[in-house]
């Protein structure tokens, strides 16, 4: 045996510089000099700025990323997108490129645009790396905002970038290129020629959002991206490092034992960002009146349910059965509209005809109770189970498999499909058939079900306008199944009770 | 029962006093997704009618041995004598010492009871098999490795225990092909709707060894009416989850639900991979479809064929011809479209147009339709290899997917005809029968090894089991290989690694 000196430091933590000579080294910490429009935010600012500075400066970003977030959920499209959040950005966080100023990139204006959002990027991490939630969604909105920025960027811009961030492509030689032309050609949508395309070859991990569009050759693990295709590696790269870093400042967030000064700031900060989603409260959809009981489900299900959950009822009825999502979907949805646990066990069990008791209660019946909150653990229970789910998260949500009814039938379903189920609940208006054919071709989900619930509920939107019972504000975009039915039964309601409302 | 061991199981309960306590059903911390997971597998699990008629087993009694006779006792006698817990253990280690790879692993047990027992999780081989004879599962489900041991979870606080790694896996299962398989439908499969799942494992073998560099796949039969694939590889293993969903959107060409209209919407140019996947299906669709299958034979079938058509004329004219000879067979109704084409009745079609639709048909009627979110997520449970199927009593043994042709599902051996070979074996060498009814102590946790005294035959080389597990095992070796190759280049990288610049 070989004696190891137990003082024998381990490489990995073995200082490499003199101590003496310390102060001379480069330090990994040092102001930054900004050459580049874009930034990657590897390097955490270090000189000093107010505390006023630091408040406006959160607020004004935060403000791009919430209206970001808000054109996301709308479903909106880039264009739309563009058009809506440029004079925001000009107005709140401009950032101009180095051929902007005679000087470059050393105009002092650049330089402190430059500034301004390379701080506030480091104040929201702070603010937003506490728990899962937030960082998912703080990683989503500013990766669509480097995105859009990163597309504007003029060329020479933009490869100067790329360059400076020593990322690890292999470019593929001219041999290789001419041997699997074929392959590269057909793998790549829009490409013309080979020749005027540089390739690179790089891991596969790196653009899985290609690989999973199957818009890339693919061999033995490597994947051959062209040129062009930068931008999807580049924002992958940018998600991946900025989702490490959140993590690591989640970790050393509890460090931050600060006074109190900046604290409340960010904490504030963070609760101002959860306006924008929309989120499911208390009570939506949830009305006043005689009790829903499971009885009356088929005839509500017909009357003010939406397409989703119309959908999910006729399946259920047509076979007696749905799979686990829809099962999900509906229960959520049921639940949110108020029908009780009891009742909606009572409903499942009516529903599904084939099965007996024994297998009901052991296959589906904890589900439910799952759902509503009434077991599993700690935190499902204190929260009550699952929120109903939004269009949001019902559109978002994988693609329904085969045999599987869950979804939006707006986006799930062929139009011609879609189209007779529309005619077969009662839509047959040729206008508004018209016009759903068109939102769904655009990928407009959301429009295409607020013009059918428009459409079904025009007389009474009508009447509810003319009184100015209901503000606008009432009748607001539907982003929530559970809204969408809560209005249809207010609206009726309201038209048949007498003048009394 | 012969084989059951019966002092050992209660000697069993004894020798292990730190057994961690038991957990039932109401585990807090199962999600709603992860337990039902695999509800579609259990929709059916208990068909009304069908060849392989089941019960439903009720709770409070010991359930009564299922007509594929697979009772406690017998389950116990296999996991004693036959389960390849070693090999098991290092397939999940990747190595012989034992690592956090294996200590950190969940598994979940569901006992003959019905109850299911998440986040289990075992040190070394021995303990595995212990408490698995202990316990008696009739099946157990293997999850992914966590950063820290399943079972301290309750100890830590929420969101600490965060799983890193898993094989990436795949689910086939003959019940998605319902809508197009005329042989049998639900859990039931013949050797002609098996032919699916021969396709499914060339495909999907194919493009993950061609374009994802994957070596070390091994399909595994799911003991009814399905295949699993688990790439062993570390880089498909420390995938995280939205490189797998990357995957099995690649993979995934065949989608929507029953509502969605034609299944098969892909751009043109087609991709290499669809290329390829075509050249392997184009023969699996004459025979299969066409032929075994014949699919279109039905005036259902072939209304809906034609609905993937795209000329509304010669689907006419097809539709007229077929409706005057009811009985045409689907090859024949296949070549008809051509021939009805190339007469040129219709002035609208475009031949490359037709040509698309008919490649789009190949795919829809022969690609493989996978599970897909059993692949997304790291957290998903799967079956374990070499366990039995409770329902058929078949054992879940690997498939070469060099050989895929030539599996059959019908004739992979059950537990009883297994537990029958090796005392037919005992009978015919009366040497081996001595040692072999001496009760297993070392166990088969040993199996193949050089237990003292000279080589002792183990109780699987007796059986037909024994040429599924030395395929197993050589697939361990080379999978062991190639991780010590890798360990060895870190190791020798290390000394080389600059000192971090953040120190200094």
């Amino acid at each position: 045996m070989i004696r190891q000196d137990a003082h024998r430091i381990d490489p990995k933590r073995r200082a490499v510089i003199d101590p003496k000579k310390r102060q001379f080294a480069t330090p990994t910490y040092k102001q930054q000099d900004y050459a580049h429009r874009l930034n990657i935010y590897e390097i955490p600012p270090t000189a000093e700025i107010t505390l006023e500075q630091f408040e406006q400066w959160a607020i004004d970003r935060l403000k791009i990323l919430a209206e970001i977030e808000a054109c996301s959920y709308r479903n909106k499209s880039p264009a739309e997108t563009e058009s809506y959040i440029t004079p925001l950005l000009q107005k709140f966080l401009p950032l101009s490129s180095n051929t902007s100023s005679p000087s470059g990139a050393a105009d002092p204006r650049l330089k402190n645009e430059r500034q301004k959002d390379h701080y506030s990027h480091f104040i929201l991490r702070l603010a937003f790396s506490a728990t899962e939630d937030l960082r998912r969604r703080f990683a989503r909105a500013e990766t669509m905002l480097f995105k859009f920025r990163f597309q504007k960027d003029d060329t020479r811009e933009k490869r100067a970038f790329i360059d400076s961030l020593n990322l690890d492509w292999e470019p593929v030689g001219d041999f290789e290129k001419t041997e699997i032309a074929k392959n590269l050609l057909s793998s790549t949508p829009g490409l013309r020629g080979l020749e005027d395309e540089t390739w690179y070859k790089v891991d596969w991990e790196k653009v899985p959002e290609l690989v999973e569009r199957r818009s890339i050759f693919l061999k033995k693990g490597k994947a051959y991206v062209p040129g062009r295709e930068q931008l999807s590696m580049i924002v992958a790269e940018f998600t991946a490092r900025l989702e490490r870093a959140l993590e690591l400042t989640s970790r050393a967030l509890p460090r931050l034992d600060e006074d109190d000064r900046l604290t409340p700031i960010l904490n504030h900060l963070s609760k101002n960002f959860g306006s924008a989603e929309s989120v499911y409260s208390e009570g939506e959809g949830y009305v006043d009146g005689s009790p829903i009981t499971a009885s009356s489900i088929d005839q509500l299900a017909q009357q003010h349910f939406p397409l989703c959950m119309k959908s999910l009822h006729v399946n259920l009825r047509k076979n007696n059965h749905l799979k686990h999502f829809g099962r999900l979907q509906y229960t959520l949805f049921l639940k949110g509209i108020g029908l009780s646990l009891e009742e909606c066990i009572l409903f499942w069990r009516q529903s599904f005809k084939g099965k007996t008791d024994d297998e009901f209660n052991s296959q589906y019946k904890y589900n439910i109770r799952h759902a509503y909150g009434e077991v599993g653990g700690d935190v499902n229970r204190r929260g009550k189970g699952y929120t109903p789910y939004s269009c949001q998260k019902i559109l978002g949500d994988s693609n329904p498999g085969i045999g599987q009814t869950h979804g939006c039938p707006y986006r799930h379903y062929s139009v011609d499909n879609l189209v007779g189920f529309l005619q077969a609940t009662g839509v047959s208006d040729k206008e508004v058939l018209r016009g759903v054919r068109e939102d769904v071709g655009k990928m407009r989900y959301h429009i295409a079900c607020n013009r059918v619930f428009e459409a079904t509920h025009k007389n009474e939107i009508k009447k509810v306008k003319e009184d100015g019972s209901w503000s606008q504000t009432d009748l607001d975009t539907i982003v929530h199944p559970n809204t969408y039915f809560k209005r249809s039964y207010l609206l009726k309601q309201m038209s048949k009770a007498p003048k009394d409302a | 029962m012969p084989h059951s061991v019966s002092p050992g199981s209660a000697q069993n309960d004894d020798e292990m006093p730190d057994a961690p306590p038991v957990e039932t059903s109401t585990e807090t911390n199962v999600r709603l997704e992860d337990m039902f997971n695999d509800d579609d597998d259990d929709d059916e699990e208990f068909p009304a009618s069908g060849d392989v008629k089941m019960e439903s087993p009720s709770k409070e009694e010991p359930p009564a041995p299922t007509p594929s006779g697979v009772d406690p006792d017998i389950m116990l006698a296999f996991y004693q004598r036959l389960f390849p817990f070693r090999y098991l253990f290092q397939w999940l280690n990747h190595g012989i010492v034992p690592t956090k790879d294996f200590g950190n692993r969940e598994f979940a047990l569901t006992l003959q009871n019905d109850a299911y027992l998440r986040y289990q999780s075992y040190p070394t081989a021995d303990l595995f098999r212990k408490d698995i004879l202990k316990m008696n599962p009739s099946r157990f489900e293997i999850g992914p490795v966590y950063s820290t041991n399943p079972r301290d979870r309750k100890t830590l606080r929420g969101g600490q225990m965060k799983p890193v790694s898993k094989e990436l896996v795949f689910d086939i299962d003959l019940t998605d092909y319902d809508d197009i398989r005329t042989c049998c439908v639900k859990a039931n499969i013949c050797a002609k709707c098996w032919a699916f799942v021969t396709m499914s494992i060339k495909v999907i073998d194919t493009a993950l060894r061609e374009d994802f560099g994957f070596e070390h796949i091994l399909w595994v039969y799911s003991g009814r009416r399905g295949a699993h694939a688990w790439v062993c590889d570390p880089r498909a293993r420390n995938l995280p989850d939205e490189r797998r969903r990357a995957i099995a959107g690649y993979l995934e060409i065949v989608r929507g639900g029953s509502q969605s209209g034609k299944k098969v919407n892909i751009k043109r140019p087609l991709h290499p991979h669809i290329v390829r996947s075509l050249e392997l299906l184009k023969h699996d669709f004459a025979r299969t479809t066409l032929g075994d299958q014949d699919t279109f034979e039905s005036a259902e079938q072939a209304e809906r064929l034609l609905s993937l058509l795209p000329d509304k004329t010669l689907n006419e004219s097809l539709r007229r011809k077929w409706d005057s000879s009811p009985d045409r067979a689907s090859t024949s109704k296949w070549a008809d479209i051509d021939s009805l084409a190339k007469t040129g009745k219709s002035s609208t079609l475009n031949p490359a147009t037709l040509r698309d639709a008919k490649q789009d048909i190949v795919l829809e009627y022969t690609y493989p339709r996978l599970d897909a979110e059993v692949s997304k997520k790291m957290i998903h449970l799967l079956k374990s290899p070499f366990v039995i199927h409770p329902g058929t009593g078949r054992i879940c043994v690997p498939i070469d997917p060099r050989n895929a042709e030539n599996f059959d599902p019908l004739s992979v051996p059950t537990v009883m005809s297994l537990l029958a070979e090796i005392d037919e074996y005992d009978a015919k060498h009366p040497a081996g029968t001595a040692e072999a009814d001496i009760p297993d102590v070392e166990g088969s946790a040993m199996n193949g090894s050089d237990i003292k005294g000279g080589r002792k035959v183990q109780d699987y080389e007796k059986t037909s089991l024994k040429p599924y597990i030395d395929f197993f095992r050589s697939f361990i070796a080379a999978l062991i290989k190639e991780e010590r190759a890798g360990k060895r280049e870190r190791d020798d990288n290390g000394p080389a690694v600059k000192a971090d610049p953040m120190e200094f």
